[in-house]
């Protein structure tokens, strides 16, 4: 059997984040991981080093959720919002915003699974709701569209590095 | 860390080949526009739209020098860009990592259930 495709990060528009990662597990497992707080408490720890600290999920539309995540420095990292659209085992959208708001305002996250051969691949957007931040793309000349993965970004920087930047 | 507006400017600028190339240029020193639309085979009218947007996005600025306003590269917003998105990167990539693991324990646990369901039924029937 062939190893899941790796995590990709692609910001295909001007207010958009997509994440994209294949699971070895059908869908509805993946679907739980993701809405059970007993079963968030145990993967989502965020970086490494850091634990979560807080998890409190009333997985349910108009539902709140808050995550608060601990650094070995004791560094906290919160993030909560509101449930909005909860379909099992396919979709999920939410409210997002981080404590310290440094995402501009509020955001809109939204997770799809879909199963193929008994995997599941999730597919997670994080759209910015934030006019400046949109208009500042605009203004910017991205109207062509873009598709910017990281790797390119990270070429790109090896690029220079090697050049001696 | 970096402001969401920034960081869009910065990938939308780095969004186009071209613009990345006139960067990858400059990382060697600084040039004129004329010394960078040679290799390109464009126009320096072209080559100035392009600056004009990494200008905006911060990555390149522009010297006094009348005549020939050198541009050079801006290393900063580079690095915030770069920097974002790898604690992005790792903050999921590791978090799955977990869930990997998480989900084969489910699985098992599923598989388990199930087995002694079926034991549990195969008594039921025979009782």
């Amino acid at each position: 059997m062939s190893a899941p495709k790796p995590l990709t990060i692609t910001t295909p528009g001007d207010r958009e984040i997509i994440v994209t990662r294949e699971f070895n597990a059908p869908r509805e497992l993946v679907f739980d991981a993701f809405g059970k707080a007993e079963l968030l408490k145990r993967w989502f720890n965020g970086p490494p080093g850091w634990t979560l600290a807080v998890c409190e999920v009333d997985f349910r539309v108009g539902g709140k959720f808050r995550f608060v995540w601990r650094g070995a420095d004791g560094v906290e990292m919160g993030m909560g919002g509101t449930h909005k659209v909860i379909e099992r085992p396919e979709r999920v959208v939410r409210s997002e915003i981080f404590d310290q708001d440094w995402t501009g305002g509020e955001t809109i996250g939204t997770a799809v699974f879909t199963e193929r051969d008994g995997r599941t691949t999730l597919t997670q957007s994080v759209v910015y709701a934030s006019r400046e931040a949109r208009d500042a793309a605009a203004r910017s000349g991205m109207a062509e569209g873009m598709e910017m993965g990281y790797q390119s970004l990270d070429a790109f920087l090896a690029d220079q590095v090697a050049a001696g930047a | 860390m970096a402001s969401v507006r920034t960081l869009d400017a910065t990938f939308a600028a780095l969004a186009d080949p071209t613009r990345r190339a006139i960067l990858a240029r400059l990382a060697l020193g600084e040039a004129s526009v004329t010394e960078l639309a040679e290799p390109f085979a464009m126009s320096q009218p072209a080559i100035s739209k392009h600056l004009k947007v990494l200008e905006l996005a911060g990555l390149v600025s522009r010297g006094r020098d009348a005549q020939r306003r050198p541009c050079r590269i801006e290393a900063e917003p580079l690095a915030e860009a770069s920097g974002w998105l790898e604690n992005y990167r790792q903050f999921w990539e590791h978090s799955f990592a977990q869930l990997d693991n998480l989900l084969e324990e489910l699985k098992a646990e599923q598989a388990v259930a199930k087995k002694s369901t079926k034991r549990r039924n195969a008594k039921g029937d025979k009782a």
